[in-house]
């Protein structure tokens, strides 16, 4: 629970920003430079901003104009950085019981045991950062800044630095810390993937603005022409794991407007889980295609279209029974086909293309997305 | 293999108490210093540090002059001393100390800044963001991580002032027992006729204490260095 309103000026660029975090995971979701940094490292007390107002629960960190400026180490604000930075003198063991040293008792509530048994990190007590792996050192990082027992855990692109394999051993821990620990968490990133996956709101920065706060499937979709990066444009679509097929090797995930075949277990039977499907990986059919080997189609009508002159066009499909998705398609394709809104159309999706254990794919890293927009 | 004589032992027993009291005095005032150039800003910075290293490149007479003048019986923080203290510094092995440590001063400095600098700083914010104030973060965090260049800093002080020559002889003089130490007494022996074997006896022990110094000090820098390797 959080509540920003800050005004900072650094050279030549001017961070205006509002906006409330709720419980569970806020995600502050933008491209590189528009901000998220400073914003993370204003709550975090790193640095002090011109004029503002920060709160967390009923304690206020910042207020310019009460005087109000609490330091960082009175904070109890957790910050988990892109690159670990852990004490490279210190065991894991001594990283992790850092922050309860400073700790007051009376609110030490998070223990060692749990955090350790939940990080799967009890292999590693005894070992010194140097020698551990980038997966095993944010994990560790994580349980730093827990352990501090923090009102709010910060954590500024803490996949960023971790290649897919570890991404995704990752990106469910931080689901499991939300979960066993209650903790509200502010996550920065600006990879879609993660943000769908993880996020239950939204703020969307954009050099140094707030241009949008809501649920992802809301915020992530474009209200206009696809005129950044198309991979970057994404939907999320809520269902239930059904039983998995082991002829096949496929898991269906049930929606009302089609079943959604994943390959791969997704584990237990029954779970509500969210997808991210990006714009990139769907296609649209007037009519149930017979011979395509893709198993994936969703009955949909078109909810809007977004074109110009560009050779890209995005569609809004509003799914049968809830839910829209968004596809990334050519302006070439749709005139072909004639598409316009309030058609019925297929959702069809490549079941490789969607994973509900990957963070973000290959594509998505270098450039930041400047997909989704909101003026 | 060397035989010394005892007025060799009694000056090298003085040299080495002489040099590890120096550098043991100045290492608190030497990382402050330190700390104060690597991460202060304030006006004059680039004055403290000329007067830090001044005694690098004033000939060492000069140092010892200034110290005589300023801790001598009737120099003003000489005389402060001794009314208030009871320490009398000029021509006391004491004294000895000071010249030793203020002419080793800017290397202790250097090496011990130069290791404060490479520490990253947002270490430092991670340490405050997990509630450690200014100065448990220096001596849990910045410190430990700068230990290598403290050690480095150290050891070349300690060589510097078993060495020192000419502030302690402007200073403090060359009394055997007193402030004669083994740079002193080689001195007396080449002044002295048939003094070059004694002269020769104590060039070798000045010679295996350096190096055994700069051994000592390299088998520590690694260790500490392996374990702060790689900021993680």
């Amino acid at each position: 629970m959080i509540e920003v309103d800050v005004s900072h000026r650094q050279g030549g660029f001017h961070l205006e920003a509002a906006f409330k975090g709720g419980d569970g995971i806020t995600a502050l979701f933008g491209p590189s430079g528009s901000g998220k940094s400073t914003l993370i490292a204003l709550i975090a007390g790193l640095r002090r901003p011109e004029r503002g107002r920060i709160v967390a629960g009923d304690r206020v960190l910042l207020d310019t104009e009460a005087r109000v400026f609490v330091r960082r180490n009175r904070r109890r604000i957790g910050l988990v950085f892109q690159d670990a930075l852990l004490f490279p003198h210190l065991t894991v063991r001594q990283n992790l019981l850092f922050g309860r040293l400073f700790t007051p008792r009376a609110e030490r509530r998070i223990r060692l045991d749990p955090v350790v048994e939940t990080l799967g990190i009890g292999a590693l007590l005894d070992r010194r950062p140097a020698t551990l792996s980038g997966g095993e050192r944010q994990r560790v990082a994580f349980g730093r800044a827990l352990l501090a027992s923090p009102r709010l855990l910060l954590m500024d692109e803490p996949l960023a630095a971790l290649d897919q394999a570890r991404k995704a051993e990752v990106l469910p821990l931080i689901e499991r810390l939300r979960d066993e620990f209650r903790i509200p968490i502010l996550y920065v990133s600006h990879a879609v993937e993660e943000v769908a996956r993880l996020a239950a709101t939204v703020v969307m920065l954009e050099a140094g603005k707030v241009t949008a706060v809501g649920a992802p499937a809301d915020v992530l979709r474009p209200v206009r022409q696809v005129d950044g990066n198309r991979f970057a444009v994404a939907s999320v679509l809520a269902g239930t794991v059904g039983a998995f097929d082991t002829a096949y090797g496929m898991t269906p995930v049930h929606h009302p407007a089609g079943t959604i075949w994943l390959s791969g277990p997704l584990g237990e039977e029954g779970r509500e889980t969210r997808l991210v499907v990006r714009g990139t990986d769907v296609a649209l059919a007037t009519s149930l295609p017979r011979n395509v080997t893709i198993r994936t189609a969703l009955s949909g009508t078109v909810l809007r279209v977004l074109r110009d002159d560009g050779p890209l066009a995005s569609v809004d499909v509003a799914l049968s029974g809830g839910g829209v998705l968004t596809a990334v398609a050519t302006r070439m394709g749709l005139d072909d086909l004639g598409l316009d809104t309030g058609d019925r159309v297929w959702a069809l999706i490549k079941s490789v293309a969607v994973d509900e254990r990957t963070a973000a794919r290959g594509g998505m890293d270098g450039e930041g997305p400047r997909g989704p927009r909101r003026v | 293999m060397l035989d010394l004589s005892d007025d060799a032992w009694t000056a090298i027993a003085l040299s080495v108490r002489i040099a590890g009291i120096a550098t043991l005095a100045s290492l608190p005032f030497g990382i402050a210093v330190a700390l104060l150039l690597a991460r202060g800003r304030f006006p004059g910075k680039m004055l403290v540090d000329g007067i830090v290293h001044l005694p690098l490149v004033l000939p060492p007479v000069v140092t010892g002059y200034v110290l005589l003048l300023l801790f001598g019986r009737r120099g003003p923080l000489g005389s402060f001393l001794a009314d208030h203290f009871g320490i009398v510094l000029s021509f006391r092995w004491t004294g000895a100390a000071l010249a030793g440590a203020v002419m080793s001063f800017p290397l202790m400095v250097r090496a011990i800044r130069l290791s404060l600098e490479a520490v990253d700083p947002r270490l430092e914010a991670a340490a405050g963001t997990l509630g450690a104030g200014r100065i448990a973060t220096f001596f849990l965090v910045t410190l430990p991580l700068a230990l290598p260049g403290v050690l480095v800093g150290s050891v070349l002080a300690f060589a510097k002032a078993l060495g020192e020559f000419g502030a302690t002889i402007t200073f403090v003089s060359n009394i055997p027992g007193e402030t004669r130490t083994i740079a002193a007494a080689i001195y007396t022996a080449t002044q002295t006729p048939d003094g070059d074997a004694e002269a020769l006896r104590l060039t070798v022990v000045a010679v295996v204490i350096a190096l055994s110094a700069l051994v000592v000090s390299e088998f520590l820098q690694r260790r500490a260095t392996a374990r702060v390797r790689a900021t993680a």
